[in-house]
């Protein structure tokens, strides 16, 4: 009672407080004294030939803030926190730190002010260990048994345990990315760019990131926070700027509008979620593997363990999970791309074909569609209708081994009008398309034939939300339309969209497949941490 | 002084040249530039250090022209993957038939020629023991300065600061230079010393192993000192044991046609490059891949600026 009552007398008292504040801050602004933000960008432009990825863009974070930067991929967010961190040269513009102009010419310099940046694809070095990692972005009077000494304070303080001398490839996702904040925090920073941090954390590791932002928010850090999922901005922050073809379009209130509303000022217009013309009526089984373990194929990959999955015909399949977890090693086992040696591990329409190899299960009616478009699914430097025969050369593309450039032109051309390809010019080679463009062509080349089976790892990885909507929708007509679907994704929101049935692979294991409305975002969570099983006591202890 | 004796002493001059020139090159790879410009370095060192040293009778100058001319291959290399970040294996490739052929430019008037012996270090009392006085204690400038670079080489890439940026430069140079590390420069110094150990290395070989200069003198010796890199994991003490490994093998083989063994002469030539594919095998079959690839070996690097 004493506890709710003095938290409520806090309460009371904060708000009493903000009111005052925004007040005074209203007075104080007009005064220009210390309410200025602690960094300014103002009309900010990068050029890179044709394209302008930055365009005049305004952007003010006040000391303390968590200040969201939104906008789909290609908006020109990491372009703008590139100028921001000294790695990338504005065409135009001006920067502003506590109201002084300043050129920040190298991450040097940006440290140096005291920017430190946390970055998606993770900077750090494999075959360093933590310690050298961490030692080798700071400046010169580090040495290594000082930053030992320290990290220990640290993982202490913020609840960001690591071990100094592992080795960084045999570390987590999550881990990985506590190296990047110890590091930062290390040099004491005002102001945090965190590059989509949740993108490759479990739930559980997303809401302790949380806590550890706002806690350093609390102590006046400022948080420029990139990210595409809203309901986390909503959580987090309280200021939001929405980029759109690299103009800032709204800065607003995240906490005060939807997720819808903001998605809206993100894409230009309404975004609507994929649509299932009838529950799915799961038929025969198209695919099955029984057992299936395959041993590491490379120094630092993931070896499966008896791993059993059924699709039928009419159902869309997803796995989830982190990345590196085996998603890489089942598809090459299911694509045949690694054989098996045993025949019977994986059967296609009813025939073993564990051993056979790609084309040979192609023949059965099954398609794949790998994760990296370019140089995995599609020869970059060849033309969209060569890469037709990339999945074709069976069909009707190529005779007694020539090519029938006319039908593969054809062929290209039908794919292009069905899954509405943007091209740059006629028949254009591979890497010439967007990301987005290539993805919608690759996905619609495999089902283009009809497939009885359809295998897709992360088919809307960094795609734009309008395609993937597109994707997303003609993965779940082909279901209904009689084909089994397995769709591998680290995208949790896609699979709760489109999957009917789960299952979460970690460290190369399968857990249980169950109906998607059986599944909840924490019990998925714990799956893929692996701790399922240890009813969620060891979630505490990351 | 035994045959024995003598063998081992051999072994010594045939395996220095080949650590001096590894040991430049394992910076270079572990700086993330994979450098086949190796034996035309080499090539020039020993020609221009040989043409010096006659001209001005002097194998201090012999050994300084060796130095620079490999530096100045090098910076040329240099320009080339970095500056314009050409292909490294064609590049490399270029500079070696160049480096070939322009060494036996400058040496042709100095064919025939002959230099003295260069003293040994003599350290008094010890090169008197019987037997390894001579080997430990008698060796010339050149032998104890490879050991040291090789204990130089160690340090600076285990314990520096320095070399920590390097290796990681040579890991992941997307990152480094996301992190504002000096990519291009640390890479050119990184070929510049290359260069500069391969041209120390072919002037070795003019200078003391064989004292006189031919045309093609370093009979493939810059390739051997690639592979021994590759063989060593990236590891400058397991340089210099590698190093021992395939001097004393070419040493060997030359004993064994002596001998006349009854086995063709040209096999066992073959020996020292066959030892390197068989090493290279079978470090392959342990590892999968070979292990201690610096990340981005041979990957040309362009900043986003």
């Amino acid at each position: 009672m004493h506890h709710l009552h003095s938290g409520l007398q806090r309460l009371l008292a904060t708000t009493v407080f903000n009111l005052f504040q925004s007040e005074l801050q209203c007075v104080k602004e007009e005064l220009s004294s210390s309410a200025r933000p602690l960094v300014e960008l103002r009309g900010i432009s990068k050029r890179y030939g044709e394209l302008l990825a930055n365009d005049a863009v305004d952007l003010a974070i006040r000391p303390g803030e968590i200040h969201a930067l939104l906008g789909e991929n290609g908006a020109g967010k990491s372009t703008l926190v590139k100028i921001l961190y000294g790695v990338v040269e504005p065409s135009a513009g001006e920067i502003q730190w506590e109201g002084r102009p300043v050129t920040i010419a190298s991450p040097v310099e940006a440290r140096a002010l005291g920017i430190g940046m946390v970055f998606q694809h993770f900077s750090l070095f494999d075959e360093l260990t933590v310690a050298e990692n961490i030692a080798v972005a700071l400046s010169d009077d580090w040495t290594l048994d000082a930053v030992r000494a320290r990290l220990g304070d640290i993982s202490h303080s913020y609840g960001l345990a690591l071990e100094a001398d592992r080795a960084v490839w045999t570390l987590s996702a999550g881990e990985r990315q506590r190296i990047e904040i110890v590091r930062c925090l290390l040099q004491g920073p005002r102001l945090l760019i965190l590059d989509e941090p949740t993108s490759v954390l479990t739930p559980q590791e997303a809401e302790h990131l949380f806590l550890t932002l706002d806690k350093l928010s609390a102590e006046g850090v400022s948080i420029l926070y990139i990210s595409h999922k809203l309901e986390e901005v909503r959580r987090l922050c309280q200021t939001a700027t929405i980029l759109r073809a690299g103009k800032n379009v709204a800065s607003i209130d995240p906490r005060a509008h939807s997720a819808r509303e903001i998605a809206a000022l993100m894409v230009g217009n309404e975004v609507g979620g994929v649509r299932s013309t009838a529950p799915h009526v799961p038929k025969g089984e198209m695919l099955t593997v029984d057992s299936l373990s395959l041993p590491t194929g490379s120094l630092h990959g993931v070896a499966l363990s008896s791993i059993d999955l059924a699709a039928h015909a009419g159902e869309v399949v997803g796995i989830a999970g982190i990345a590196g977890n085996g998603q890489s090693e089942l598809f090459a086992a299911l694509s045949g791309e690694r054989p098996t040696d045993r025949n019977d591990a994986i059967i296609i329409a009813g025939h073993p074909c564990g051993a056979a190899g790609i084309d040979a299960r192609r023949r059965l009616g099954a398609a794949f569609v790998p994760e990296e478009r370019l140089g995995h699914a599609a020869a970059p430097t060849h033309r969209l209708s060569e890469n037709t025969l990339i999945s074709h050369a069976a069909a009707e593309v190529s005779r007694s081994g020539f090519i029938l450039l006319r039908a593969a032109r054809r062929l290209a051309r039908a794919i292009v009008q069905s899954f509405d390809v943007r091209m740059p010019e006629a028949d254009p080679q591979a890497r010439k398309l967007s990301g987005g463009n290539l993805q919608k062509f690759v996905i619609g080349r495999e089902m283009i034939r009809n497939p009885a089976v359809l295998v897709v790892d992360q088919p809307t990885w960094g795609v734009d939300a309008g395609a993937a909507r597109l994707i997303r929708q003609a993965l779940v007509d082909l279901a209904t339309a009689g084909s089994a679907v397995i769709v591998i994704s680290q995208d949790l929101d896609e699979l709760f969209e489109i999957a009917d049935r789960m299952a979460v692979i970690h460290q190369g294991r399968l857990s249980p497949m169950k109906p998607v409305s059986e599944w909840t975002k924490e019990s998925v969570g714990l799956e893929m941490l692996g701790v399922a099983e240890n009813s969620g006591e060891a979630v505490h202890a990351l | 002084m035994t045959t024995f004796e003598a063998i081992l002493l051999t072994i010594v001059t045939a395996s220095t040249p080949l650590l001096i020139a590894s040991l430049g090159e394992l910076v270079a790879e572990r700086s993330g530039v994979l450098n086949l410009g190796l034996e035309g370095m080499m090539a020039m060192g020993a020609s221009c250090s040989f043409a010096a040293a006659v001209t001005f009778d002097s194998t201090l100058m012999g050994v300084g022209a060796g130095i620079l001319a490999g530096g100045f291959m090098a910076a040329l290399f240099a320009v080339v993957v970095l500056g314009f970040a050409a292909n490294q294996v064609g590049s490399g490739l270029a500079v070696t038939i160049f480096g070939l052929g322009l060494s036996g430019l400058i040496g042709a008037p100095f064919v025939g020629a002959r230099r003295d012996p260069v003293a040994p270090l003599n350290i008094p009392g010890l090169v008197d023991i019987p037997f390894i006085g001579r080997l430990f204690f008698g060796q010339d400038l050149f032998v104890y300065g490879s050991i040291a670079l090789t204990v130089a080489v160690g340090l600076y890439l285990g314990r520096a600061r320095a070399g920590l940026v390097l290796r990681s430069i040579g890991e992941n140079h997307a990152s480094a230079h996301a992190l504002g590390l000096p990519v291009l420069r640390t890479r050119f110094l990184a070929i510049l010393f290359g260069g500069a150990c391969a041209g120390l290395a072919g002037a070795y070989l003019s200078l003391v192993y064989t004292r006189f200069w031919s045309p093609g003198m370093t009979a493939g010796r810059g390739w051997i000192a690639l592979a021994l890199v590759v063989f060593a994991a990236w590891r400058p003490r397991w340089v210099l044991i590698g190093a021992y490994i395939f001097g004393a093998a070419t040493v060997l083989q030359l004993h064994a046609q002596a001998a006349q063994f009854g086995v063709p002469s040209q096999l066992l030539s073959a020996v020292p490059y066959l030892a390197t594919i068989l090493a290279l095998l079978l470090l392959s079959l342990r590892h999968g891949r070979a292990i201690g690839t610096p990340g981005s070996l041979g990957v040309p690097f362009v900043p986003d600026r």
